[in-house]
């Protein structure tokens, strides 16, 4: 169960779409005359389907904004009961006690945000380095299998990511990883503890390999949108290599960047088996990293099947609804990232 | 030869319309799944124009699903509650078909023999009182074993479950500390411990962590020769789950007019005191009075040849006395 999925699958992409539009706006401005032209040479006959394409346009668009405002009501009505029952608590209470019938979302919310900005922060530079070494550096002959590679990754089932978590990287984060972090970074307080090897970092690893496919190949499309001669460009005024790539096109691929980053924290948010295999499913809000934590989207596919009396029932719906609108609330801040960096782009411009 | 195509066709409706199917659809506990499944087939095989339907989507919606009338039967491992028999909108009959166990497993660096475990100890251990191997109320236990000086890490189903049930309702009996401060049910507040998805997932983080143990269904535990100890029942002897010793548990309990039984801590001699029963769940006023009767022949099936079959999918058989008090209150409570 993952409401609010499809309206950001749906929403997202236009993020990357506009800074491709300008680009190839340049390259062909003849487009729109050419279509003036046929609309003129036939004025009567095209009316009939214009406008029946337009209205069907207008209903795909808002039947977008239908499955939101849906999801959203029927959240808010199948929690009602919980809603009721603890009210604004339930968003700021820690305890989670099925027997007692005490509901509260916090632990649940800490490692749904902790666990997916995690891997971010591992999966973002990787994944930029992954798009500038296929875009930039790479033989031609060797990019189409690394091109292909990445976006195969994408394909693997998150429970394979999730077995493969139990049996390699956990026992390998026990081993090695674990006691030489808390060896070296162990002043930091966030690794410390006994080492499981399951919890929250193991999720925030296998997360972000699983984000790293999404992001790399938006990042890549982006990049090799940019022209060639932005490219000369750089580099006929003295720029090295990295200069170019720093100034020529990261600089001029960013808006998709970002749009690919919110499209791969969608993902990790939304992320439900890989996750639950290794985070080690306790509802608990603990500094360290090594400990066990839980999300949103574990605590309703592990717990809704067997879940009996009815409020426990609108308490895990009620989790939905948080999920929905913490995935809202990260999308909004994103979206005013990527106006900010827009608004900082057209002021250069002019 | 269009014609005699038109001729097989016309004859291949009237077959089907003479032998209508009837298809009855179920839905619940996971735990008897794979009998179920077996059970289901077979029927169908034995009478081909009789189809059951069976989702294994958890005893929670199993018991909503037919409490609301949407499936013509349920099945959970844990009975209805009294306040959920007093919402439900449909009148059901609990209908024990067969008998699983828990059983603890554990992970110790050095011990490859069978453990001997006390309702204290494991209360001890799940409730985080007891954190070492070497800790003196296990070790004189085991006087024979050599135990390290080792953390235990608990762990424990993450997904609601009728094992959990199981478990905690045995160590809510045994332990009134358990009782007051976690209780029973499908998911509970552990107080220690982490989480493992399904019994595959519990089992995999005990052969992962050293140190750890968890509890499993004991069928899980037969078919990946999974080692896993032996329990102290409540008459004092040490006891090795197996189909035996958890039909003997079943045949030491009284068996109530409604059969919502617990039979964890079986006072019977030589039962396995983590032993629980699974039910179906009838309607006794079924909607559609065919399918009612086709549902009563077959539970009558079940109860005769369907346990005979049981062992081989390592799931125990129910006492004779049980078989027969279950019979008796199909025919006088289920119509038609």
């Amino acid at each position: 169960m993952n409401p609010p999925e499809p309206p950001e699958q749906l929403q997202k992409p236009a993020t990357a779409i506009p800074s491709m539009a300008q680009v190839s706006r340049e390259r062909k401005p003849a487009a729109s005359t050419v279509l003036q032209k046929i609309r003129t040479s036939h004025p009567r006959a095209s009316r009939i389907p214009d406008a029946v394409f337009a209205v069907i346009i207008l209903l795909s668009a808002i039947s977008v904004f239908a499955i939101v405002v849906l999801v959203a009501w029927e959240l808010i009505d199948k929690s009602r009961l919980s809603l009721h029952q603890f009210g604004i608590a339930f968003f700021y209470g820690h305890d989670w006690d099925p027997v007692e019938g005490s509901f509260g979302a916090v632990p649940f919310i800490y490692g749904t945000l902790v666990s997916s900005f995690l891997a971010l922060l591992l999966a973002v530079p990787a994944s930029i380095g992954v798009a500038v070494y296929i875009t930039e550096m790479c033989p031609q002959r060797l990019r189409a299998i690394i091109s292909f590679l990445v976006e195969l990754l994408a394909a693997i089932p998150s429970v394979i990511y999730g077995l493969w978590g139990i049996f390699v990287l956990a026992p390998l984060l026990r081993e090695y990883v674990e006691p030489f972090l808390a060896r070296t970074l162990g002043w930091t307080g966030l690794f410390t503890g006994p080492m499981y090897g399951l919890g929250m970092l193991a999720a925030g690893i296998i997360l972000a390999i699983m984000v790293v496919p999404v992001i790399a190949s938006i990042t890549r499309e982006v990049m090799t949108a940019v022209p060639q001669n932005q490219r000369e460009a750089v580099l006929a005024l003295g720029a090295t290599r990295w200069e170019m790539i720093r100034m020529g096109v990261l600089r001029n691929a960013r808006i998709g960047i970002v749009g690919g980053i919110i499209l791969g924290l969608g993902r990790a948010l939304g992320e439900t088996m890989a996750v639950t295999m290794v985070i080690g499913n306790r509802p608990e809000v603990a500094k360290s990293l090594f400990a066990p934590g839980y999300t949103m989207a574990s605590v309703i596919a592990n717990e809704f099947s067997e879940a009996t009396g009815d409020l426990y029932l609108s308490a895990l719906v009620e989790i939905g609804l948080a999920l929905f609108l913490v995935t809202l609330i990260v999308n909004a801040l994103a979206r005013l990232l990527v106006w900010s960096i827009t608004g900082g782009t057209a002021r250069v411009r002019a | 030869m269009i014609r005699s195509l038109r001729v097989l066709l016309c004859i291949a409706v009237l077959v089907s319309c003479a032998f209508a199917q009837t298809k009855l659809n179920g839905a619940g506990a996971t735990f008897p799944y794979p009998m179920y499944a077996k059970w289901f087939n077979e029927y169908h095989n034995l009478y081909p124009n009789i189809e059951i339907n069976y989702q294994s989507i958890g005893s929670g919606g199993g018991i909503r699903q037919v409490a609301n009338g949407t499936v013509d039967f349920g099945a959970t491992d844990g009975p209805m509650t009294d306040q959920q028999i007093a919402e439900s909108k449909v009148k059901v009959l609990h209908v024990p078909t067969v008998l699983g166990a828990d059983v603890p497993a554990y992970n110790i660096q050095g011990v490859s023999g069978e453990l001997k475990f006390t309702p204290e100890v494991l209360a001890g251990i799940f409730l985080g009182k007891i954190t070492k191997w070497d800790d003196k109320a296990i070790t004189s236990l085991n006087p024979g074993i050599k135990f390290p000086d080792q953390n235990i890490t608990v762990v424990h189903r993450s997904d609601g479950s009728g094992t959990t049930y199981v478990w905690t309702d045995y160590l809510s009996k045994i332990s009134p500390e358990w009782q007051s401060s976690v209780g029973k049910g499908t998911s509970v507040k552990w107080p220690v411990g982490i989480g493992g998805k399904g019994n595959e997932g519990v089992a995999g983080n005990i052969r992962q962590l050293p140190g750890s143990i968890g509890y499993i269904e004991l069928i899980y535990a037969v078919q990946n020769k999974i080692l896993y100890g032996v329990v102290k029942n409540s008459s004092g002897q040490f006891i090795k789950a197996d189909l035996a010793s958890i039909t003997a548990a079943a045949a030491g309990v009284k068996m109530p007019a409604d059969f919502r039984v617990s039979i964890t801590n079986s006072p019977s001699k030589t039962a396995y005191p983590i032993s629980s029963f699974t039910w179906l769940l009838i309607p006794t006023n079924p909607t559609d009075a065919n399918k009612g009767k086709i549902l009563k022949e077959f539970l009558f099936w079940m109860l005769d040849k369907g346990q005979t079959m049981t062992e081989a999918l390592s799931y125990a058989p129910l006492p004779t006395q049980v078989v027969e008090m279950e019979k008796a209150a199909i025919t006088k409570q289920v119509k038609p």
